[in-house]
């Protein structure tokens, strides 16, 4: 079989899977997020957290609970990363420092999961998994509560309350991503992903032996592909054998990552009552990702770039295991989902499919986005566009019988503003500073890149690395640190305060006059201003990077 | 007194208001528009750049810099000077005026026409002019109220009705009629016309202001972008000097739509004054855009008004004659135009002279009553003749209809017309005599125009006094989408509350007291000026011409101007990517060549690209000058095509535009010398 035809192949398996789950699974999620019943152990976490799960909030309310367990989670991360030596399993390594560790700690809490060290030879056994399999799964889940928020705003009308922050949480944990992760770390360990609680001692090509770490490697990989995490056990991430061994666990892994965002859509349309709309939505998603897909699998397979052309194929930095097809389709959909775990080192990709996976994040993670942050990212550019595209039928703006006021887009218009603004504040003091040009990996155009990616993957909540950067410098590790912070808290804020203006409306009716949304005609449009919005912004600061070195087609 | 009129050519226009474009850089004035704000910095700083290292490029850059201000204040002055030539025809009619005012003991003394309170009585004779909003209160006469309308047939104000109502400044052309005063001098209609029409109390509309919002976050994206790119152009080692990063930070910013947005709004209200419609806020235009519900008095409205008799269908036992003479004699004295209509039919039906036999002497007149609900009269030989709708017949002959009679007035209210019944009473035997056939007529062209509402996604819901039968057939007829039959003011301010709880926004016209209320509750309420000043104290807009059918219009120029402000947003942004395209290689090309390739404008040098980028930014303000003043063709049609359209020719044509204008413009300007 051909390159080709088992590249296509694959895409065609996860195609195929994604559609069969997506009614089934937003469906569930519909039912999660609406049901008025408790299981048992919701109730004994209640009652641990002295909750009433019948009690809504408001959106006031939400922003709060959803911020205190946020710096609460922060908090005790950071102890568990400073303090490991004191836990078992700790494979006597010291604590982090604390630079790192607020970094690491930020990361994980913020779904982010960049990864400034090597998991392997930095962290014991039990801060891998009490400290970051935890945050893997309830950063998650935080994301999905606020997804769900955005939708009662829209379900809703003339209400004060969002739903309880606590119990979205907890349900999107306990029903959603737990079972999911369990299954998937099941199939992973079939796979062959370790699950052991000691190092391996493997022989090595050259006949001796080498002692390889192991670890609670598919419950965490399995959550950290569902989470859109992407922080990996090992410092390979999943480039590593043990993290992800056949083309098998790698199309699992892909399918993971995008599985929850892309049913999202259908528990929005679902709960809007429209499921046309979540198509459109999805469609628009879908389209994005594939055009990223196209170009950047087009660079790789055609080996762009003269390194790669004197080489015959442009294999460095990839594995033998997966091949181009399967590195850039694992490059693309982590890029596409803030997932941030790599199979294959996108530093050293060719210049045109770097620069399409740094830009395919620029587009603000919406394609399909992270889990929750997908689809409350959409809709935001959703209602961008049906703010302008609406004034143009002749009617103050409305999406789906809301009214886009001014209320609501000062919300949209921070929330557009705030992820960019990070990303070149980050990049222009960075670049400014001469430490930074010693820091990087390489020099003129690539090594620009490099900063570039840094600090889009931490604002945009990816995580994954251009490689080639050292970035355990204080400057970074903070700098980072807060891009994270912010990039992932200031827009979730203000989706909730959104969500309750919208929630607060009454809807109007829809008619012959009115903007219609759910259309092939509206997808383009959120497509296009999705796509309009991160040109008009980092045009030049892409053009000085990657475009320049594309164009070129020198060496790096 | 020099006027600006719709008539002078643009052209002329923009020249006049040159001096008032000039006189709005104040900065002060321009802190309204941030984004102007921003250009107008960056003018200054690049005017500070080319004083301290002149070049060529940087005065030709700073010059269109601040062309480009002034380009978008002139849209606004030439906006505004529409306005103050309307004001200025107005106030001509504020000539200071002279009253005959009449005390309690009806002695009468002369005062200024600003003396007068609220209340006084003040008496206006033909050839006079009066002094002051009032109602009239005694007489009849002709008023001219051209200087307020434009309208120069002179209309009818008597005392009593819904026709009392006059304005000041407009002049009594026939007869006598004692008014009496309802607003303060100063507060009249005509001082609220007039600061209204120069726009001295414009505020920011709702969607001006969330529009203004994604401007001024647009501008922030921009500004961060540009402010980045100096670090990151000097670590490429090609640093950047300020002049061409302010240059792409004007290029970038919303300066089109930010230039012509006040502009725009400003025209929109002018373009409602054209038809003689004022509006009270700019708020209520853009609620006229969202109207999906309008309700329509069918009288005057969708009828003409004037139920005609058209048959008459009499009773078993009386002579067709008998009924026609009968409803003929009981009419005599009955001067609307259903009663007359009834004498010219019974008329030319007998063939008789003239309008037949006048009433014998002694006849009694009796008038319609809401209580009766009948007319007539009683003639001196004791015979009672009444005519009035069915159930009023049915109570004053104490019997049940004839069932023919019945049958008859059924078929009459099938067919959408108003069967009024005839009867009399002779030495107490009571005798229903048959029916006339009042027919309402829809009036010409409103089939169509009710069938493009629907295409807009609007409701008609046609509001009558008239029977649910009658009612229903008349709507059928003329295509509203739902009636609301004997409708009391009551039922129509239920009516709009239960509409707008469903979310949708509602428009009424309306001219009599008790149309105020809910002219006050409904989104848009259109006052007739014809009407009651409580009518038009309720109503955020007022109609001239006293024409309900201007609802329409209305509706048409709020949608159209929520359109030209999408519009032109939409050109605006979508402009950016081809300045990238000019700015960006011209800025790097020389630390990184293969950047070239991005110029596919092949623009002469970066000097000229930037230049010509700059250029049409500040040109294409004043392209637009005219779409902002007109507004963008509004057609009736359904949202997704009028989208489709709308983003064809100004998305995609956003696109295009200004990859042919910046190479357009550098053709010319690589000519110059310093330039090339």
């Amino acid at each position: 079989m051909s390159d080709t035809v088992s590249g296509l192949l694959t895409i065609a398996a996860l195609l195929t899977l994604l559609a069969v789950v997506y009614v089934p699974l937003g469906d569930h999620m519909a039912r999660v997020f609406t049901s008025t019943r408790h299981l048992r152990v919701e109730r004994a976490l209640y009652r641990v957290g002295g909750i009433d799960p019948d009690a809504e909030q408001s959106a006031r309310g939400y922003v709060l609970s959803l911020v205190a367990f946020s710096v609460v989670s922060i908090v005790l991360l950071l102890a568990i990363l400073v303090g490991q030596a004191a836990l078992p399993w700790d494979r006597g390594l010291p604590g982090m420092p604390w630079d790192m560790a607020v970094n690491t700690a930020v990361s994980f809490v913020t779904n982010t999961n960049w990864q400034s060290y090597a998991g392997e030879s930095t962290l014991g056994f039990a801060t891998q998994a009490l400290g970051l399999t935890v945050q893997n799964v309830v950063s998650a889940a935080v994301g999905l509560a606020v997804a769900v928020a955005l939708v009662r705003g829209f379900a809703r009308a003339e209400s004060s309350t969002l739903g309880s922050f606590w119990v979205d949480l907890v349900r999107g944990t306990v029903r959603v991503l737990l079972p999911l992760a369990l299954v998937a770390a099941v199939l992973l360990l079939l796979g062959g992903v370790v699950q052991n609680l000691s190092d391996v001692t493997v022989r090595a090509l050259g006949g001796g032996t080498q002692v390889v770490p192991g670890g609670l490697v598919a419950s965490q990989e399995a959550v950290k592909q569902l989470g859109t995490n992407g922080g990996g056990f090992f410092n390979a991430n999943s480039a590593h054998p043990f993290e992800n061994p056949t083309a098998l666990t790698n199309l699992l892994q892909v399918f993971l990552m995008l599985v929850v965002p892309v049913s999202l859509t259908r528990t929005f349309g679902t709960l809007v009552g429209s499921r046309r709309q979540g198509l459109v939505l999805l469609g628009a998603m879908g389209v994005l990702w594939a055009g990223a897909l196209a170009v950047t699998t087009w660079a790789e397979v055609g080996g762009q770039g003269q390194a790669a052309q004197a080489a015959g194929a442009a294999m460095e930095g990839k594995e033998t295991r997966f091949g181009e097809w399967a590195s850039a389709l694992f490059a693309v959909s982590t890029t596409g989902t803030s997932t941030g775990a790599v199979n294959a080192s996108h530093d050293s990709m060719s210049p045109l499919g770097g620069g399409t996976v740094m830009a395919h994040m620029m587009l603000g993670e919406v394609s399909p986005g992270g889990v929750g942050s997908g689809l409350y990212g959409i809709l935001v550019a959703a209602i961008l566009a049906v703010f302008v595209a609406g004034l143009m039928v002749g009617r103050t703006p409305e999406l789906l019988g809301k009214k886009i006021g001014s209320r609501e887009m000062t919300y949209v218009a921070l929330y557009t503003l705030v992820v960019p603004a990070l990303v070149l504040v980050g990049i222009g003091t960075a670049i400014a500073l001469p430490s930074t040009a010693d820091a990087m990996g390489n020099p003129g155009g690539h090594g620009f890149s490099e900063v570039v990616y840094a600090f889009t993957s931490a604002a945009n909540n990816n995580g994954s690395a251009f490689g080639g950067i050292t970035v355990t410098s204080t400057f970074f590790q903070l700098t980072l640190a807060a891009a994270m912070l912010l990039g992932r808290f200031v827009p979730i804020v203000l989706v909730v305060l959104l969500a309750g203006s919208l929630a607060r409306q009454r809807r109007v009716p829809t008619t012959a006059g009115t903007l219609p949304t759910a259309t092939l005609l509206f997808g383009g449009l959120v497509v296009g201003v999705v796509l309009l919005v991160s040109a008009l912004t980092f045009f030049p600061t892409l053009a000085l990077g990657p475009v320049a070195e594309a164009l070129t087609g020198a060496p790096r | 007194m020099t006027r600006t009129s719709a008539a002078t050519p643009l052209s002329r226009q923009l020249v006049q208001q040159l001096p008032a474009a000039l006189r709005k850089l104040d900065p002060r004035h321009l802190w309204r528009s941030p984004v102007m704000f921003v250009v107008w910095i960056g003018s200054l700083v690049t005017t500070v750049s080319a004083v301290v290292d002149p070049s060529v490029f940087a005065v030709a850059i700073a010059v269109w810099l601040w062309l480009t201000v002034v380009f978008g204040n002139l849209a606004e002055a030439v906006a505004e000077g529409r306005g103050k030539a309307q004001a200025d025809s107005l106030r001509a009619a504020r000539t200071d005026v002279t009253a005959r005012r009449v005390a309690a003991d009806g002695s009468e003394s002369v005062v200024a026409g600003t003396e007068l309170a609220v209340g006084d009585l003040v008496r206006v004779s033909a050839g006079e002019v009066i002094p002051g909003d009032g109602d009239v209160v005694e007489g009849v006469a002709t008023v001219d109220e051209s200087a307020i309308t434009g309208e120069s047939a002179p209309v009818v104000r008597e005392a009593g009705g819904d026709r009392s109502a006059v304005t000041g400044g407009t002049r009594v052309l026939s007869d006598e009629i004692v008014v009496r005063i309802t607003s303060a001098p100063g507060e009249t209609f005509l001082d609220r016309m007039i600061s209204l029409v120069e726009g001295a109390e414009r505020r920011k509309t709702p969607n001006e202001i969330a529009l203004s919002i994604l401007l001024v976050s647009l501008t922030i994206i921009f500004l961060l972008a540009v402010v980045t790119i100096s670090p990151m152009a000097d670590y490429a080692g090609a640093p950047q000097p300020t002049v061409v990063l302010v240059a792409l930070l004007v290029c970038l910013i919303p300066t089109t739509i930010g230039a012509l947005l006040s502009a725009i709004g400003i025209a929109g209200m002018d373009r409602l004054v054209r038809v003689n419609v004022l509006a009270m806020s700019g708020r209520a235009v853009e609620a006229a855009g969202d109207v999906s519900t309008l309700l329509l008095d069918k009288t005057g409205t969708i009828t003409y008004g004037n139920r005609r008799a058209s048959r008459f269908v009499p009773a078993e036992g009386v002579t067709l004659a008998e009924l026609t003479e009968a409803a003929r004699i009981a009419s005599l004295a009955d001067l609307t135009p259903e009663g007359r209509s009834i004498v010219d039919l019974a008329v030319a039906d007998t063939g008789a002279t003239g309008t037949g036999a006048p009433l014998p002497d002694g006849a009694e007149p009796v008038e319609f009553t809401a209580q009766t609900r009948m007319s007539g009269v009683d003639l001196p030989d004791g015979r009672e003749l009444r005519k009035g709708a069915g159930s009023a017949v049915e109570a004053w002959s104490g019997a049940a209809l004839p069932a023919e009679v019945g049958a008859a007035g059924y078929e009459i209210s099938m067919s959408g017309g108003t069967p009024l019944l005839v009867a009399e009473r002779r030495a107490g035997d009571t005798r229903v005599l048959g029916v006339v056939h009042l027919k309402d007529v829809v009036k010409e062209g409103m089939v169509e125009r009710f069938a493009e509402l629907r295409r807009m996604g609007i409701r008609t819901v046609m509001v009558t006094g008239d029977n649910a039968l009658t009612a229903r057939a008349i709507a059928a007829e003329a295509g509203v989408d739902d009636v609301l039959a004997e409708a009391t003011p009551e039922d129509k301010m239920r009516l709009i509350r239960e509409e707008q709880s469903g979310g949708r926004l509602v428009a009424m016209t309306g001219d009599g007291t008790n149309d105020a209320p809910a002219l006050a509750a409904a989104d848009v309420g259109v006052a007739m000026a014809s009407g009651t000043s409580a009518a038009k104290e309720a109503g955020n807009m007022v109609d001239l011409d006293s024409d309900p059918t201007k609802l329409i219009d209305v509706v048409r120029i709020g949608k159209q101007l929520l359109i030209t402000r999408g519009a032109l947003t939409t050109f605006s942004i979508a402009n950016d990517l081809a300045k990238y395209f000019a700015i960006v290689p011209a800025m790097f090309v020389t630390a990184y060549p293969s950047l070239d390739a991005l110029n596919v404008m092949r623009l002469a040098t970066p000097e000229s690209a930037i230049l010509s980028a700059v250029i049409f930014n500040a040109l294409v303000i004043v392209g637009l000058i005219p779409v902002a003043l007109k507004g963008v063709r509004s057609r009736a049609a359904d949202a997704a095509s009028v989208l489709r359209r709308n983003l064809l020719v100004f998305g995609v044509g956003g696109v295009v535009v200004p990859f042919v204008g910046i190479k357009l413009i550098d053709l010319l300007v690589s000519q110059i010398p310093g330039i090339r």
